[in-house]
């Protein structure tokens, strides 16, 4: 005896959380059975083993025929063969394209491309996120960044519009994208402590301040992609560390205004070229595609790094910063403003959150 | 010329990729009626093409617009090979013809193809420009309306209700014609559909020619089946119930408003009259009985020993053997009956006075080896068939005393070329209001006059009370005339118990009433009621010809009298006394047969309480044998009352000298009555009726009896919070909240084991239906408390070892503080019945009336009352109108806080249409921002099976959706196995129907139903083969609270429901 055929189709489709999360978690129908046993829901509803394999299998059924949809948002809502009320839709597409931070951490920053693809299952080992949830979340890293490569217009609207994704999720994504056509490294051993969070708030800065699309919504090109101009820009700032004068103004305008504010005022008064020559460096480096991918490494080692074995706290680094900035201002001969403004208010909020 | 179609095709969305090259597609798009055809351009290199085409215009006699589908087919463009065909869409432009239905058929129709399924969507516009030919000898019946709702739909009134209309067309199976060997499934499957949707039309027109021909407007109760007889061929017919329906003017009519829609206006003198001849309403096929030679056909009938009657009548004439004036009564409505050929009908629930006595299930079934049909313009063979089966159904109904049959159905199983054909229905006795032909206020006026009470025949003064109208409700309170028998005491056609009516106790009623229809609105119920099931399988050998008819048809006695019993029984062991909506299936396979009968269990208070199930040991020798059966006793004591508490079955206690006299005064009787509902704790005290009654006894030495006490045992108990019936209305519930969700369910099970012996066969059986039902439950468990409504289930089977299941039912969920307003709804009740008067269009006024005048304990309910009772009626409690608006707000905010305790809706057990829900506010003004937020394209349409939304009004009925899809996969595998296949096409098949309702201007369909779903696989060769029917009406509902804000006349009770049903349908 067999049950050959087992069909439920609700003129709702009926689609259980739980289970939807499960099924994008990548689990088997009978893990799924056994999850769903742990949980208790058979004494709640006074089910047996049975019904829940069926109502498992179903709901599997389902999310499998739905899952094409899904692929594509947009035609989740005027689609006819499923009738979901719109707030499950919202649900079913969030939940889709949500992802693990401790996945995206493994692939940010690399090509999205199938050879990638291909390690997904060193990836699965070393996270513990199944193969399954791995590779959906890598296909959707891959779909939406195939979608608004060659859009124009702000990367993080055009990615909520064409994937129906909430405000957060969508910001999100655009981080992912960002990170992988412009191949950021994230995954050297000194960038391990960094969160995914950490990268996407970096992300988001350099999409607002330094890509074309930040200084001209009205520009053909996109977020995707660094303002060159501005990036050729940078190399002016070198003044700021090839002129002895220019320097040691700047340093002593610094020291003026720090003194007496902070406990570590003997080593920023030390370090004070060194950092300078980095910043400055990394500036005028960052024409270089392959230099702006070893953006967060340099950022890192040579700034995050001395700073820290000096011990200064965040707060500290906030004051060094703020003065840095502002004093390259007052500096007669520093003709750079707009480019300094540009570069410094980016590198700061940057060095901010991922000073910790 | 009397009709111009029109079609315009404006674009194309989400088509396939047809051109792998450039994953693109040049499509274009042939439209076709009859046998012209027109093209549009091709709109090169789009998946989204916007044709925006001219009006095509078709010139066509408006026999074929009823007849003819449109048909419309997307292809793609080829310059070297023959174009590609993307799919079609059949759009049946019926519902355009009817100058009541829609107008226009407007929206994005799935392109379906029978491999591929639903491959994007399509955008028409099609109208008709219709002249109305009124030629008497037009062989079309354009503008008569058509509904699958088995009861006067919701925004008309019936006039007249003439009688019985059927009709069958048949034809050969494009599937068994020798070109099938040579054609592709494609081409196959599409040859097929269109067949079919021909053959509807056909069918559909001539079932129309014939309500003109008796006068009428409109066919309600409309059920078309086919059977598909393989080689022999393929049958299309239809049976319906031909009415004069006139619409209710939406608002200014407070009956439109008033839960019993249906109720006629008392004004019949204003109603147009029926043309002057019934004819029969065969008037074709005049030939009698056309018996294929020389091949067997067998009619069999069975009698069992209670009221499932299926014997043969013994003369039919015990009706005519009572008192004078009764017999006069009847005879006037008899004689109107007996003009027609057959006085069935097709509707399960009726306006009130249509339905005066019930007698009990009639049936009859017959055995019959299909031959080949050879001339499709000739269908006499299965026309005499059909006629043998319905004259024996109305001799049965005869032999009970009765002269109408209700709720009447007919099906038909097939397995090779044995077929089975079933015909039931409710044999019953009706009112002279809509039926008769004669001059009706003559016959309306005789029927009330007071002249009744000076007879003092007893019998007689009921009949007559009842008959005549509502308005003499202390002479047979309605609530339970319908189950007073309708036959002669003295002659009783089967043995049965009668007592005195427990109501009101001066006419006799059966211990136990089963009926086909749904439950009365205005019976009065204890309790609630629930789904009972007999489920039974019987092996069979195999066999061939004659040999196999003869082997089914000793068969299906034995079938019919076990499921009968089990029926019974279970019916007992809920402490119930009375079935509705029965409905016995009996399905033949080449090794088995199987029956299974669903009816929705009911205590009605005019019954006896049910006897109690004893059981005997045939030798009682053994001490420890005894034991075991004390213990089986004991288990079904138990079960007994835990039933009752869990259905409230809480009858009142019989005061003994009632019995003494007859005519109790109502108001006592009420009072008694709410007594005893108000207090729940007499459940123990129940026991004691038992004793007094012969109990029913099980003997335990009979195998059958050892089975059957199984069965009823291994009956497993729904989960709290769900209840579920097989009628439209659950009794005892009515607060519906506007959450519904229909769904249908398949399953097939293999038995793997050939050699099963009938006990394990069942045994399998049964589970499998048990554990369909507890899928259900727990697929539906967020939306508990709920009914699952209109539980219908089919089986059939498929293949040797194979039994399918197959279940269509909608989840409504209700508020869950109704337990404690039972007690109080039944009080009411009575209390209203006393007092109502002759006017029932009032009974809703009166009825919150008595409820404000009664002592209620909340501030809160005065005002709302008030709000409820407002129609624009003389009796209504005077309503300040102005500030009708502040009055809102305060109550909303009220009853947010007193949700929980303030009774709603009205306390008829009618239609719950009306009933309030009160949403907190809150929620659902998320649920409608939600909704306005997203902007989505798609239309929501809701689907059910019953023929009301909850919470909402249907504004206008748009046409009759029937459609026939054929799915075929030669990748089964690839597409998710059977399963998958299946759940896929069962999806696509409720999404084209949703875009159909949705392109009439619809936004629900009800009376919706999947009448055929045959499922074929063929896993070894990687195939599989689906067909689905389904039917149902299109309407246009409005919420209550949409009412509300749009009409100046504050509606009944609907100011509390404010949903919008975004989460369920």
């Amino acid at each position: 005896m067999s049950v050959e055929l087992d069909v439920f189709v609700g003129n709702t489709t009926i689609m259980d959380k739980e289970v939807f999360q499960l099924w994008l978690n990548g689990y088997t129908v009978s893990d799924a059975v056994k999850v769903r046993i742990e949980g208790g829901i058979m004494e709640e509803c006074e089910a047996n083993a049975e019904v829940l394999l069926s109502d498992t299998m179903d709901q599997y059924r389902t999310f499998q025929m739905c899952e094409r949809l899904l692929h594509h948002p947009a035609k989740l809502s005027n689609q006819l063969l499923f009738q979901i009320p719109p707030d499950r839709q919202a649900m079913l597409i969030e939940r889709y394209y949500a992802f693990d931070d401790a996945f995206v951490r493994e692939v940010l920053g690399k090509k999205l491309s199938k050879g990638t693809k291909k390690d997904l299952d060193d990836v699965s080992a070393k996270t513990g996120i199944m193969l399954k949830s791995c590779r959906r979340q890598f296909d959707n890293f891959k779909r939406v960044f195939k979608v608004v490569e060659e859009l124009k217009g702000p990367l993080v609207e055009n990615i909520q519009q064409h994937f129906l994704l909430p405000d957060q999720l969508g910001r999100d994504y655009a981080a992912i994208v960002f990170f992988a056509s412009n191949r950021f490294e994230t995954g050297k051993k000194k960038l391990q402590y960094l969160t995914f969070q950490d990268f996407a708030f970096c992300a988001g800065q350099l999409i607002n301040h330094w890509t074309v699309g930040a200084v001209d919504n009205m520009m053909d090109d996109m977020d995707v992609d660094l303002d060159k101009e501005f990036l050729q820009d940078l190399k002016d700032l070198k003044i700021l560390i090839t002129d002895k004068d220019l320097l040691d103004q700047h340093k002593s305008l610094v020291c003026t205004a720090l003194r007496g504010k902070t406990n570590v005022f003997n080593e920023m008064e030390a370090n004070f070229k060194n950092l300078s020559r980095s910043l400055v460096n990394i500036a005028a480096k960052l024409i270089n595609a392959k230099d702006v991918r070893d953006f967060f490494i340099d950022l890192v080692e040579k700034f995050i790094e001395p700073c820290r074995s000096d011990r200064w706290t965040s707060i500290d680094v906030n004051l060094y910063l703020t003065h840095y900035t502002n004093s390259a201002h007052i500096l007669d001969t520093f003709k750079h403003h707009g480019v300094w403004t540009r570069y410094m208010g980016v590198i700061k909020s940057c060095i901010l959150r991922i000073y910790h | 010329m009397p009709g111009k179609l029109k079609v315009k095709i404006v674009a194309g969305r989400h088509l396939p990729v047809m051109d792998r090259a450039s994953d693109l597609t040049d499509a274009f798009v042939d439209v076709k009626f009859g046998n012209t055809t027109f093209k549009t351009d091709v709109y090169p290199k789009s998946l989204n093409p916007q044709w925006n085409s001219e009006w095509f215009k078709f010139e066509v006699d408006d026999e074929d617009l009823q007849d003819e589908p449109l048909q419309i087919t997307v292809l793609d463009h080829d310059t070297y090979s023959a174009n590609d065909a993307i799919g079609k869409v059949y759009i049946d432009i019926d519902p355009l013809l009817c100058s009541e239905a829609a107008t226009v058929i407007s929206g994005w129709l799935p392109i379906y193809d029978t491999i591929h399924g639903i491959r994007g969507e399509i955008n028409v516009l099609v109208k008709v420009d219709f002249f109305n030919d009124l030629n008497r000898f037009r062989q079309s019946s354009c503008g008569v309306k058509f509904f699958c709702t088995t009861s006067i739909p919701r925004c008309y009134r019936a006039v007249m209700v003439h009688g019985f209309v059927e009709e069958l067309v048949v034809n050969e199976d494009p599937e068994y014609q020798w070109i099938d060997r040579i054609r592709t499934p494609r081409a196959s499957n599409e040859a097929r559909q269109r067949l079919i949707f021909l053959m509807s039309g056909e069918l559909q027109r001539k079932i129309g020619l014939k309500v003109l021909e008796m006068g009428g407007n409109a066919v309600v109760g409309y059920l078309q089946c086919f059977d598909l007889e393989g080689e022999s061929g393929l049958v299309v017919r239809a049976i319906g119930t031909a009415c004069t329906l006139e619409k209710i003017s939406t608002l200014t009519s407070a009956s439109a408003t008033h839960p019993s829609n249906s109720s006629p206006s008392k004004d019949m003198k204003d109603s147009p009259q029926a043309a002057p001849s019934t004819l029969g309403c065969r008037s074709t096929h005049s030939s009698p009985v056309h018996s294929a030679s020389g091949r067997l056909s067998q009619g069999f009938s069975v009698s069992v020993p209670t009221l499932l009657f299926a014997g043969m009548g013994s003369g039919g004439s015990a009706g005519k053997e009572a008192g004078p004036l009764k017999a006069l009564l009847r005879q006037q409505t008899q004689s109107a009956l007996e003009q027609r050929e057959y006085p069935f009908f097709t509707l399960t629930s009726f306006p009130p006075g249509f339905l005066l006595h019930v007698g009990g299930v009639v049936s009859a079934r017959s055995v019959k080896l299909l031959d080949r049909i050879h001339n499709p313009d000739e269908p006499e063979t299965r026309d005499a068939w059909w006629e043998e089966i319905r004259q024996e159904i109305k001799s049965h109904a005869k032999a009970l005393g009765c002269h109408a049959v209700l709720g009447y159905s007919e099906s038909t199983s097939i397995c090779e070329e044995v077929c089975i054909l079933s015909a039931s229905g409710t044999a019953a006795i009706l009112g002279s209001r809509f039926v008769q032909d004669g001059p009706l206020d003559t016959d309306y006026r005789l029927s009330r006059q007071p002249l009744v009470f000076s007879t003092g025949a007893e019998r007689v003064e009921g009949d007559m009370g009842s008959s005549a109208s509502l308005g003499f409700e202390e002479v047979a309170p309605p609530g339970c005339g319908f189950c007073h028998i309708p036959y002669d005491e003295l002659n009783i056609p089967f043995p049965a118990q009668l007592t005195y009516c427990y109501y009101c106790r001066r006419f006799k009623v059966p211990d136990v009433l089963f009926t086909t229809i749904d439950l009365p609105t205005e019976a009065n119920v204890t309790g609630k009621g629930c789904l009972i099931q007999a489920r039974l399988c019987r092996t069979k050998k195999k066999a061939q010809g004659e040999g196999n008819a003869t082997a089914i048809s000793n068969l299906l006695p034995f079938l019919e009298y076990e499921l009968h019993t089990q029926l019974m029984n279970k019916l007992k062991l809920r402490g119930m006394n009375s079935l509705f909506g029965l409905r016995i299936q009996i399905s033949v396979g080449e090794t088995m047969l199987l029956g299974l009968a669903s009816a929705t269990g009911v205590y009605l208070t005019a019954l006896p309480s049910p006897g109690r199930i004893q059981i005997a040991g045939k030798t009682p020798s053994d001490i420890t044998y005894e034991q075991h059966i004390s213990n089986m006793q004991k288990k079904i004591n138990d079960t007994i009352a835990k039933n009752k508490e869990l259905y409230e079955v809480n009858p009142p206690e019989v005061v003994e000298e009632m019995i003494g006299s007859p005519i109790p005064e109502p108001r006592q009787r009420s009072r008694l009555l709410r007594s005893h509902s108000e207090s729940s704790d007499e459940v123990t005290e129940l026991d004691l009726s038992h004793g007094k009654k012969d109990a029913f006894v099980l003997e335990i030495d009979d195998t059958d009896a050892v089975e059957d006490i199984h069965a009823l045992l291994t009956d497993s108990p729904m989960p709290p919070g769900f209840y579920s019936c097989n009628t439209e209305i659950m009794p005892g519930i009515q607060n519906w909240t506007s959450a519904i969700q229909m769904f249908t369910s398949v399953r097939v099970f293999r038995l793997n084991n050939a050699n099963l012996t009938n006990q394990g066969l069942n045994k399998i059986f049964s589970d499998l239906c048990e554990n369909l039902l507890k899928s259900l439950y727990f697929k539906l468990r967020s939306m508990i408390p709920c009914c699952l409504c209109h539980l219908n289930f089919t089986v059939a089977v498929p293949e040797d070892e194979l039994i399918q299941v197959a279940v269509t039912a909608v989840a409504m969920s209700f508020y869950k503080d109704q337990t404690l307003e039972n007690g109080r709804q039944s009080g009411d009740k009575t209390l209203i019945k006393a007092i109502t008067e002759n006017d029932e269009q009032l009974q809703f006024n009166l009825e919150l009336n008595a409820e404000s005048s009664s002592s209620n304990p909340l501030s809160s309910t005065k005002g709302l009352s008030d709000v409820s009772g407002s129609h624009p009626s003389a009796r209504a409690p005077p309503v300040d109108y102005s500030s009708f608006a502040d009055r809102c707000s305060s109550w909303i905010e009220q009853l947010r806080l007193k949700a929980h305790t303030i009774r709603r809706g009205s306390v008829k057990t009618t239609s719950s249409l009306e009933k309030a829900s009160p949403l907190p506010e809150g929620r659902s003004r998320s649920l409608q921002s939600n909704r306005s937020y997203s902007g989505s394209s798609v239309t929501v349409v809701k689907m059910t099976p019953l023929s009301f939304i909850p919470g909402a009004k249907i504004t206008k009925y748009l046409g009759i959706i029937n459609m026939f899809f054929i799915r075929e996969t030669s990748s089964l595998r690839e597409e998710g196995g059977v399963s998958g296949f299946l759940h896929t096409f069962i999806a696509e098949v409720f999404a084209m129907v949703r875009a159909h309702v949705a392109a009439l201007g619809g936004n629900a369909l009800v009376s919706y139903s999947m009448k055929e779903c045959v499922f074929m696989e063929n896993p070894n060769k990687n195939q599989a083969q689906s067909l689905i029917n389904v039917s149902g009406d299109a309407v246009i509902f409005v919420r209550e609270s949409e009412l509300e804000a749009t009409s100046v006349q504050p509606q009944s009770a609907a100011t509390r429901e404010t949903s919008n049903g975004g989460d369920g349908t």
